[in-house]
């Protein structure tokens, strides 16, 4: 900004003749005009209304004028700038419209082109399917309790009322680990469910004991479309002051509930095991028909094979023999448990046919379960 | 346990049209596991009659003997007229009684019989097999029947040939379900009938003159009864209902005497064992085998007997293993058919036969089963437990059918040795059925369920139960709040939910590895867990040295194959071999993590110990179990080979290398808020000149190694068969988690002042380690260096030979002013001068 002038200047006073600011003003109007895109727009902003322009100069100058010819050079210049403003804007929106109708089409893009670049990985869904039962428990309170793979025979077997003479304790069904000195009897195993986390959590936590203990476990079979020697379970164990079986059939609808959504059920069958006594086999309502292929052969059901069922796992009350050898009072306090295995849940709660897909790691089976399921 | 209807109808008047479903619906119910119906005769229509041969002419030039044959049916065809019957077997001959069907008579498998022309006659109906009429497999011959039959019966009813059977899969708690007996009770109650129990018979007592027995081991054997039959006629034949009955429950009928064991057993569930008298040599006996003593069983083969074992025993040693199989010498013989040992008494026939029933010890039976790899019907059912007061009664129904069908006279000796034993009760709250179920039965249906099971109450709130001898299985209050709960029905208990206390939620380690795998997953690796199965090839093709401790391994004593009798101390084996399947199968960009467990032997562990469970164990015992397991560490691993990044219509693709498997190591730590450390290392698997080695600092300033990652050396992608340049990293999550622990980040104090940027490209030789020159610069800039970033590395002979150039960005902003000049400057030459100290670096000019 330049500070008042004092001193006049007669050569700058000619310069502001009414003709030569309508020739600023008209220069700059045709250049408006002639610019053909918005670069050329950009630059005859520059030099006819930008600082350095013409018109500039002259406004600048009218501050040097006798005050009897401010007034009216001011007008004029004004009115100048103006018009030049004016046609800037208008033009500005000319080309800009003429752009986007003409230079952004021209610069179009095959928006369905694959971009495959950063390629997707994803975790396994026995991995994502045990979080999500894991997150149903915790959300009622329990907690993940966990375990090492190589258990001692005492908490995988004795403790659980799971005798020597039991035939789950042959090398049919067990896994078990070579002494090191050679020796018979290591007294270790590949644990064969999780159950010894339950006796380890009975030891270790304060009652009450509210637990689930997902994990690996081992069976000595061969793997084929229904069988794996490596699979993952989910069992559950509750111990307080006065449950019940009631409560077991509570916990379980709420699961399927959880997993499947509303209107699933479970049912008990009466079963053995040693470790829970009584002791019950759990099936739930199957998901897809809910029961109505049963005896209705139009709407036959592939998923629980018509039978209306889904066999889970076995559950019970816990054996108080179970809490005798943990320590714990068992006209106290008394429990339940449940166990069932991962890869079958897996199996019919994505339609997966063959437990070999399951366990081989191919990629392509693995992909399309993401992150979570 | 196969349960034929119309057996079972026998002791449960059940109502007439009550199905094979309904009974199973009821007992799967109240908790037997009923697997099938099968529908035995299904689709069968008569006329299906008894007819005579009276005729059979022998066709000739066909390729199989063909008859043609006449067959007296009486009036069943409408004639009374022979049938003309052409047939292709030649199992019977004139004058045999023989099962036809005649025309317009359906056989099961919807095979409709009409009048047909064959091999040059008409055919009017057929001649019947044993498999033709569903009554088994195992006969392809023509059934020729006893000549009492008349001609023109009814062969369906005579045969029972149209039936239901139910197949039960028995639990180990359910002995007695395994006779008809126990699932007659089981029936009865779930339809609230009267049951008439087969074993509820007029059984003499112990009378002199029996078979001479002596127990000399009672904890094996508390109870012997022994009965003796003479004057059998060894020629007569199991009677129809009999076969029919045994074919139904899937026994073969052998002899008239095996057969009624058999029949007496699955009656009422109490083996027993015949033994040809005249093949005794002296006084019975049940003892336990003297160690190497042997024995040639039934089936002919010779045993060599345990010290545990329980044998029964003449004069002559051991005649039978107890409970499990008879011996050879003493079996029962038909006429004909020469004694299994080949005696001189062979082809004689059985006429004396003394009868065994006892209750042997069911550990005993189920260890010497299993020992001698001789599971039978016998210990099956020993095994879970037979009911101890059942063998006189056994033997009484085997002393009536010798009588009553093969002609023998019982003799009046009745030999009992029983072991005293009281009666087992149990005490239980009158409400503690309900107490366990979760609902209210009341005293009085809890009382009657347990009458129902057939046990003897007493006491008001305080029960005392008295349990049924058949139920070994019921010993405490929750056995008999089961067998109340399951009659009342699982399927009314309530639904309810119990309220736990606050939980704490999932533990830093376990949200941490959740995270990992999340991470990892989004780096676009493929979570592929493996077996923890490994061999000695495996680690060899790793190139692991002989005293590489990843060469200790835990061995299964029966692993599934003896290629693999180790478990994993690493997780590259199973990762690489599932990169090598996807890699045959075609995928060959593979980007693939696992996390898990290693076993890693503990030295000098020994065996875990075995506290008993009626008490908890002490501190010290489960100190000791703990201690005696091997190391299980878990680990995490990614392997990685192909293009890391695809080429396509954007440009070049990138290949994956040991800069991604590093980078994945890092993703790891970062995860567990730890930075790692990297050095310079040559560690098998990796390649000597790609191979880091991952620190950590952990909270208390030690430094520890956390793993190793890099590109695979080129003879183990050979030796595994994987691509080359397949790059991989292992890392101890648990080492990481150690060196995590308490990690909390504090937020920082964000400067709003201006940065000031700074590149310098620094010459180093090209042994000197980026890390190294990068930690210089950074110590040397001070506080004022907000990051450091290198852009570029660069060789060539600008450089200069055995050289190399990095070029850093560097950023430098103040929080409280805006930089000038030369502050950054002075930082940077700070940052410069330490670099140039530590490592020797140089300005690049
Ligand atoms: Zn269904």
């Amino acid at each position: 900004m330049s500070a008042p002038n004092k001193s006049y200047d007669p050569v700058e006073v000619e310069a502001l003749q009414p003709q030569q600011i309508e020739q600023m003003r008209d220069e700059a109007l045709a250049a408006i005009a002639a610019a053909t895109d918005l670069d050329a727009l950009a630059h005859v902003k520059t030099a006819h209304a930008g600082g350095g322009s013409p018109l500039a100069l002259a406004n600048r100058e009218i501050g040097a004028l006798p005050p009897q010819a401010k007034a009216e050079a001011g007008k004029r210049v004004g009115q100048a700038r103006g018009a030049v403003n004016k046609a800037l804007a208008a033009r500005q929106g000319e080309l800009e419209a003429e752009r986007d109708a003409r230079v952004l089409v021209e610069e179009a893009v095959d928006v369905t082109l694959p971009y495959g670049r950063a390629t997707a990985g994803a975790r396994h869904p026995l991995a994502t399917l045990s979080d999500r039962i894991e997150d149903i428990f915790v959300a009622m309170g329990y907690e993940v309790a966990e375990g090492p793979e190589v258990e001692a025979e005492w908490f995988n077997f004795d403790a659980l009322n799971i005798s020597v003479d039991n035939p789950v304790r042959s090398e049919q069904d067990t896994f078990f680990v070579a002494a090191a000195d050679g020796s018979e009897d290591s007294g270790m195993v590949l644990r064969t469910h999780t159950s010894g986390v339950q006796i380890r959590s009975l030891l270790e936590r304060e009652l009450p004991v509210y637990v689930i203990a997902p994990g690996r476990v081992y069976r000595s079979d061969e793997l084929d479309a229904t069988h794996t020697p490596v699979f993952r379970q989910v069992e559950l164990l509750a111990v307080d002051e006065g449950l019940t079986m009631a409560d077991l059939k509570g916990t379980l609808d709420h699961m399927v509930v959880s997993l499947f959504g509303e209107g699933m059920t479970t049912r008990l069958r009466p079963n053995h095991f040693p470790f829970t006594e009584p002791s019950a086999e759990m099936d739930m309502l199957c998901y897809v028909c809910r029961g109505e292929s049963v005896g209705n052969p139009d709407r036959p059901c592939r998923t629980c094979s018509s039978e209306g069922w889904i066999e889970l796992g076995g559950c019970g009350i816990v054996n108080p023999k179970v809490l005798i050898a943990c320590g714990v009072d068992p006209q106290k306090y008394s429990g339940f448990a449940f166990g069932f295995g991962i890869e079958r849940m897996l199996m019919f709660r994505h339609n997966v046919e063959d437990m070999r897909d399951i366990v081989e790691g191919d990629v392509r089976f693995t992909l399309p379960f993401g992150m979570e399921i | 346990m196969r349960v034929p209807l119309s057996w079972l109808r026998e002791y449960v008047d059940l109502p007439a049209g009550t199905a094979g479903r309904d009974v199973q619906a009821k007992l799967i119910s109240a908790g037997l596991e009923v697997e099938t119906v099968e529908q035995v005769g299904e689709g069968l229509q008569g006329p299906l009659v008894v007819g005579q041969v009276l005729t059979i002419e022998e066709l000739e030039g066909f390729k199989k003997p063909i008859r043609f044959c006449t067959v007296d049916v009486g009036k069943a065809n409408g004639t009374g007229e022979p049938q003309e019957i052409v047939c292709g077997a030649r199992n019977f001959a004139v004058g045999d009684k023989v099962v036809v069907i005649l025309p317009g008579g359906v056989l099961p498998g919807d095979f409709r019989i009409s009048a047909r022309k064959t091999y040059g006659r008409v055919s009017h109906g057929m001649i019947c097999s044993a498999r033709e009429l569903g009554m088994g497999d195992d006969h392809d011959g023509i059934v020729v029947l006893p000549p009492e039959h008349e001609v023109g019966t009814d062969a369906i009813g005579l045969l029972e040939l149209v039936d239901e059977v139910l197949d039960i899969a028995v639990t180990p708690d359910r002995g007695y379900c395994l006779s008809l007996r126990g699932v007659a009770r089981e029936t009865a109650t779930a339809f609230g009938l009267p049951l008439s129990d087969p074993a509820l018979i007029d059984v003499p007592g112990p009378k002199a003159g029996g078979y001479p027995v002596q127990v000399t081991d009672e904890a094996g054997c508390d109870r012997f009864t022994a009965r003796t039959v003479t004057g059998i006629n060894h020629e007569a034949r199991s009677p129809i209902w009999l076969q029919r009955r045994l074919q139904k429950v899937g026994m073969r009928p052998i002899s008239l005497a095996v057969d009624i064991t058999n029949y007496v057993m699955f009656e009422v569930g109490q083996p027993l064992h015949a033994y040809d008298r005249t093949r005794l040599n002296g006084m019975i006996g049940v003892r336990r085998a003297a160690p190497g003593e042997k024995l040639t069983t039934l089936d002919g083969v010779e045993r060599v007997l345990d010290g545990e074992d329980l044998v029964i025993t003449d004069e002559s040693g051991p005649i039978g293993l107890a409970g499990v199989m008879g011996g050879a010498h003493t079996e029962i013989a038909d006429a004909g058919v020469p004694g299994a040992d080949g005696s001189p008494e062979a082809g004689a026939g059985t006429t004396e036969i003394v009868i065994e029933a006892a209750h042997f010890d069911p550990v005993s039976i189920a260890r010497t089963a299993r020992r001698h790899k001789l599971g039978s019907e016998a210990s099956r059912r020993f095994e879970r437990g037979t009911d101890p007061q059942a063998t006189s009664a056994a033997a009484q129904r085997a002393v009536d059918l010798l009588v009553l069908l093969a002609g023998g006279t019982a003799e009046p000796g009745v030999t009992e040795i029983a072991v005293p034993a009281e009666p087992r009760t149990v005490a239980m709250a009158a409400d503690h059925p309900d107490r366990v179920a979760g609902t209210r039965y009341g005293r009085e249906t809890v009382v009657r369920r347990l009458q129902q099971i057939g046990c003897y109450v007493t006491g008001s709130d305080d029960l005392i139960v008295t349990v049924p001898s058949w139920r070994p299985d019921l010993s405490f209050p929750n056995d008999l709040a089961e067998e109340v709960i399951r009659l009342e029905g699982y399927e009314n208990l309530p639904s309810t939910l119990p309220r736990p206390p606050a939980g704490r939620g999932l533990t830093d380690s376990q949200r941490l590895r959740r995270r990992i795998g999340r991470a990892l997953a989004g780096a676009g690796y493929v979570e592929a867990p493996a077996y923890p199965f490994v061999g000695t090839e495996a680690l060899d093709a790793l190139g692991l040295d002989a005293d590489d401790p990843r060469r200790r391994v835990v061995t299964l004593a029966n692993p599934l194959s003896d290629n693999e009798p180790a478990l994993r101390t690493t997780l590259l084996t199973g990762l690489l071999a599932t990169l090598r399947r996807n890699d045959g199968r075609g995928s060959h960009d593979l980007a693939l993590f696992e996390t898990g467990l290693v076993f890693h032997p503990r030295e000098g562990a020994g065996t875990p110990p075995r506290p008993p469970v009626d008490r908890r164990p002490t501190d010290e015992e489960i100190a000791a179990l703990k201690a005696a397991l091997p190391d299980q560490p878990r680990h995490a691993a990614v392997v990685l080979t192909g293009a890391r990044e695809p080429a396509g219509w954007w440009g070049a693709g990138r290949p994956a290398g040991w800069a991604d498997a590093i980078e994945a190591a890092r993703t790891v730590a970062r995860e567990a808020g730890v930075e790692l450390i990297l050095r310079q290392d040559q560690h098998a698997p990796y390649h000597p000149g790609r191979c880091a080695a991952f620190y950590a600092v952990a909270g208390d300033g030690t430094e520890v190694r956390v793993g190793h990652g890099g590109e695979l050396h080129p003879r183990v992608t050979k030796a595994l068969g994987v691509p080359e340049r397949t790059a991989a990293m292992e890392v101890d999550l648990d080492v990481i988690e150690f060196a995590g622990a308490g990690h909390r980040p504090s937020g920082p104090r964000v400067s709003t002042f201006p940065v000031a940027t700074q590149d310098v490209a620094l010459v180093v030789a090209a042994d000197v380690p980026a890390a190294e020159v990068e930690a210089a610069l950074r110590e040397g800039a001070g506080e004022l260096l907000e990051s450091l970033r290198l852009f570029d590395v660069f060789t060539g002979p600008q450089i200069g030979e055995g050289r190399k150039s990095l070029a850093y960005a560097l950023r430098f902003r103040a929080p409280d002013r805006t930089l000038t000049a030369e502050d950054a400057s002075a930082a940077r030459d700070a940052a410069i001068a330490r670099a140039a100290e530590r490592t020797d670096a140089t300005l690049r000019g």
